[in-house]
């Protein structure tokens, strides 16, 4: 026993000499600082919430009513306006997001490729601030004088282009999340479909695939874990947006079917009220708003995790 | 057989087209963004913007000089706290962690990517203002490192897991320790995606407003050192695009301006440092 | 690694001194920065105040940021700003609450008035205070309903429906103007009250005055509620008011300082003025107030708020003037006068 105690001692010091365990342990020691600070805040988050948590318990997410005054408060309006919004601009920016980076990776020549990339991921540093203003003075009358009357007149009698045309509403604010949030997909997804190795693409190619081909076929499914990577960096991206939001949502805490409807997001109504709130039930609302946030997250990473679990193993990746 | 031939063909050169035109339309997008804010604030770049301190409202000849300061030391109290951080915690979830506390620190590190950047500002606020009672760069710098810390996380990881593996095992074949091969072989080979997530990241957190209105707060005046309130541009052109006043207006948009010409230039910086030093993968 | 040394020099330099050129603000012995923060209708006036007494004083930099009237209260409570602004006094409960009394200096006096968008209209609309509560009911759907008609003779008003815009963040405009509504309509008070944050029955929300601004001026058949500073300066029209004495009249620097003529105030300073009874009296205006805590340990501070009070109460108030805000009444300027020795 004592002989193989010792030389598990003298194995762990072998392997710190050579730096391994070092290496191994110092890097764990920033993995778990991570894991640490999400810990602390989720706990400061908790502890600040008890008042409505005690007062309204699970009926807070099934709340529709938000009354600060009255101190009725309920999160549905804001969950669902959060979740619209962001699927309206993973629904506009995948598509536009994934078509670019494919371009840019496989179809465009060298230079042009690194130019544009560079252009793109520009795009990335405007502040939110300005895309709220330019979402306020051009896209919002654009989209009251010229988009939403046309939706209106060509598909109206689908529910969700119903009522007035207002320009603000869900329909802007998510289309001011998806042109912020491109770039994340443009480039992330870039860089992964260039660490595909060459002899994939080669090989599609040596096949008789036709260059498009050879690229859907072969090296975009390839890629696809760094590029859903980006959609989902993307996604937090656009859940979490507050300044560009708030400045095109409409700011009402309405549930309606019409993307054409003003709406609220939880990091909207956050931004809004928390350096005004009255009370401190109504500040502690809006902590456990953030809350509920956190969850939504979490949701929705679990069923991403589900499907890349889904997606299988594949090539050099372990 | 031909005709599917020449279907193909076809197919080929639409998705060309197609594709082109969604980079096209990206790419016009910041364009016209570029132009607006030159087209509005361009007027207002003079000498007195990049070296004076703002004036009162109605009297013109104000400047952004400490917003530009502040936003400077902002920027790189979150690099300096946020990379490495974020750096290491990706190398250990690729390279030396085990199953689940790799999941782990995945799945909290998209938790904290995931906080709207308002509820990291309060939280802050709480740990960092609220003890000392003052409100500070330092404070504002830390809340803009945590926003940075999981995007540089997640793109060390995913770029670090596609180094091929001829390339991992050829440096463990020649004698290399495993943190041998990961600093000399694995780490260069990825370098250029983890420092494009990097710049994403970084570019991301200078535009941001919401986390420092409790935290960086704002100042009228330089704030030397770390202790004290600081102007930052993303919170000047907040203030200034939300008040009545048309020479405001200009410097809000010519702030915009000045913002990106610094992620322009950081980008810029970064690329010419990267291809100085590693060869490129393809 | 060769290629990031050179790199950290300047970067180090830069963190340390903070940016700051030589030269630039190198004061005579720079005393401490004093930190306020609160309302922001108020900021260009204190803005500008700030400013002229640091010419006048060198040494005194004090450090105003406008992130709204109930956050100007929760950062003194907070203990992490030196004093507060609101334009909405503090209430009992948030006094019990703070660690040192505030008393509270009225500065200037301000008024909000209702904006709208109405292409063909011209000359200025009249409200009476049922058709606005009305209107932000939701009871009043139409441009051209009796309610307003009735106070609009002579005046075509089309059959569109009227688009309802109010503040969607908290602030002291917000609270003016529903407690203005809260005392002229029994329906709003039961339905909806006051605060600096309601449930608003119907309308879009934007953020701050300028949110409001721009969205009624880009929003054709729309009203909203602004600082009459912010309706000047965008040039939006505003419409007149009927008071209590049943007269109709448009916000300005005399109606609004005949709104606080016929206020009493007292010892405290706290008064609200919205729907006063005096003639000529813009219906819809309000004080605000510095929060500043009785009792101020470090001597620099106390003696730099002090000197400042005694300065704005006596050469600023012409300043106001001059950016559209109304002057204190004198009878108030001498009652806080006598108040600031309170402060030790």
């Amino acid at each position: 026993m004592a002989a193989a105690a010792t030389s598990r001692v003298q194995l762990f010091r072998r392997r710190l000499q050579a730096g391994d365990e070092a290496a191994h342990l110092l890097t764990l020691l920033f993995g778990v600082s991570i894991l640490l600070i999400t810990v602390l805040l989720v706990w400061e988050l908790w502890v600040n919430s008890a008042l409505p948590r005690q007062k309204f318990g699970l009926g807070f997410l099934l709340g529709r009513v938000w009354d600060p005054v009255a101190e009725q408060f309920g999160a549905l309006p804001f969950i669902y306006g959060t979740v619209v919004t962001s699927a309206v601009a993973l629904l506009i920016a995948v598509p536009f997001g994934l078509g670019a980076a494919i371009f840019l990776a496989e179809l465009a020549p060298a230079r042009i490729s690194s130019a544009l990339t560079f252009v793109v991921e520009l795009l990335a540093a405007v502040p939110s601030v300005i895309f709220g203003l330019l979402g306020v003075f051009i896209l919002v009358p654009f989209l009251r004088t010229t988009v939403q009357p046309a939706l209106q007149s060509t598909l109206g009698y689908l529910p969700i282009f119903r009522g007035p045309v207002l320009g603000v509403g869900l329909l802007a604010a998510g289309v001011v999340l998806a042109i912020m949030i491109v770039p994340f997909i443009v480039s992330i997804s870039r860089e992964a479909l260039l660490a595909v190795p060459a002899e994939q693409r080669e090989a599609a190619l040596a096949l008789g695939a036709t260059r498009w081909e050879a690229t859907w076929q072969v090296v975009v499914p390839y890629a696809r874990l760094g590029i859903f990577g980006s959609v989902l960096l993307a996604l937090a991206r656009a859940l979490g947006e507050t300044m560009a939001v708030t400045m095109v949502i409409g700011n009402d805490p309405r549930i309606s079917a019409s993307l054409l409807a003003p709406g609220y997001s939880i990091a909207a109504v956050i931004a809004n009220e928390f350096t005004e709130a009255s009370s401190e039930m109504h500040v502690q609302a809006l902590i456990e708003l953030g809350l509920v946030l956190f969850l939504l997250t979490i949701l929705l990473n679990g069923v991403a995790r589900l499907l890349i679990l889904g997606m299988g193993r594949q090539g050099g990746r372990p | 057989m031909k005709t599917r031939f020449i279907l193909r063909k076809a197919i080929n050169a639409l998705m060309l087209g197609l594709t082109g035109l969604c980079a096209l339309v990206t790419v016009s997008v910041l364009f016209f963004i570029l132009g607006y804010l030159l087209w509005n604030g361009g007027r207002a770049l003079d000498w007195n913007f990049f070296t004076k301190l703002p004036s009162p409202p109605g009297e013109t000849g104000g400047g952004m000089a400490n917003a530009i300061a502040g936003s400077a030391k902002l920027i790189l109290i979150s690099v300096l706290v946020g990379l490495p951080v974020g750096f290491m915690a990706g190398v250990y979830v690729a390279e030396f962690s085990g199953k689940t506390m790799a999941f782990f620190v995945r799945y909290t590190t998209d938790l904290l990517n995931g906080v709207p950047s308002i509820v990291i500002g309060i939280f802050v606020y709480a740990i960092a203002v609220l003890p000392v009672k003052h409100f500070s760069v330092l404070a504002g710098g830390l809340a803009l490192s945590l926003i940075l810390i999981p995007v540089v996380v997640r793109t060390t990881e995913e770029f670090l897991r596609s180094v091929p593996g001829p390339l991992r095992e050829g440096a463990l074949a020649l004698g290399a320790r495993h943190w041998q091969a990961v600093a000399t072989v694995i780490v260069p080979a990825a370098a250029r995606g983890i420092l494009t997530g990097a710049i994403l990241g970084a570019a991301r957190v200078a535009g941001e407003t919401a986390p420092l209105l409790f935290t960086s707060f704002n100042n009228r005046y330089w704030s030397p050192g770390l202790g004290e309130p600081s102007a930052s541009l993303p919170v000047m052109i907040f203030t200034y695009a939300i008040a009545p006043y048309d020479d405001w207006h200009r410097q809000a948009w010519a702030a915009g301006l000045v913002l990106l010409g610094l992620v322009l230039a950081a980008n810029i910086a970064t690329r010419w440092i990267l291809s100085k030093g590693l060869s490129a993968q393809r | 690694m060769k290629t990031l040394v050179p790199l950290l020099l300047p970067l180090m330099f830069l963190l340390s001194c903070g940016g700051k050129p030589p030269g630039e603000g190198k004061a005579p012995a720079e005393g401490k920065l004093i930190n306020g923060a609160g309302a922001t209708f108020p900021y260009p006036v204190y803005s500008k105040w700030f400013d002229e007494y640091h010419k006048l004083h060198p040494n005194v930099r004090i450090n105003y940021q406008s992130i709204g009237s109930g956050g100007g209260i929760r950062q003194l409570q907070a203990g992490t700003v030196d004093f507060g602004a609101s334009d909405s006094p503090m209430n009992d409960e948030q006094i019990a609450k703070s660690a040192t009394p505030p008393l509270h200096f009225p500065t200037v006096i301000g008024a909000v008035v209702p904006v709208y968008n109405l292409p063909g209209v011209t000359g200025d609309l009249r409200f009476t205070p049922e058709a606005l509560a009305g209107i932000y009911l939701g009871t009043v759907k139409k441009w051209n309903d009796r309610q307003i008609a009735s106070a609009n003779a002579g005046v075509k008003l089309p059959a569109t429906g009227i688009i309802v815009i109010h503040r969607s963040d908290g602030s002291g405009t917000t609270f003016v103007w529903t407690d203005y509504l809260a005392k002229v309509s029994q329906s709003w008070a039961a339905k909806v009250g006051s605060g600096t944050s309601v449930n608003w029955p119907v309308g879009l929300g934007a953020k701050g005055n300028e949110g409001v601004a721009g969205l009624v001026k880009q929003t054709p058949g729309s009203i909203g509620y602004v600082e009459l500073v912010y309706a000047v300066q965008n040039q939006i029209p505003f419409a007149a008011v009927r008071n209590q004495a049943g007269e109709f009249v448009k916000a300005g620097l005399d109606s609004v300082t005949a709104a606080a003529a016929s206020a009493v105030m007292p010892d405290d300073f706290r008064v609200s003025i919205t729907n006063p009874p005096g003639k000529g009296a813009y219906p819809i205006s309000s004080f605000t107030w510095l929060i500043i805590p009785s009792a101020i340990p470090d001597p620099e501070k106390r003696s730099a708020l002090t000197g400042f009070l005694q300065w704005m109460l006596t050469d600023g108030q012409p300043v106001a003037k001059t950016l559209g805000y109304a002057p204190l009444p004198p009878a108030v300027v001498s009652m806080e006068l006598k108040a600031i020795s309170q402060i030790r």
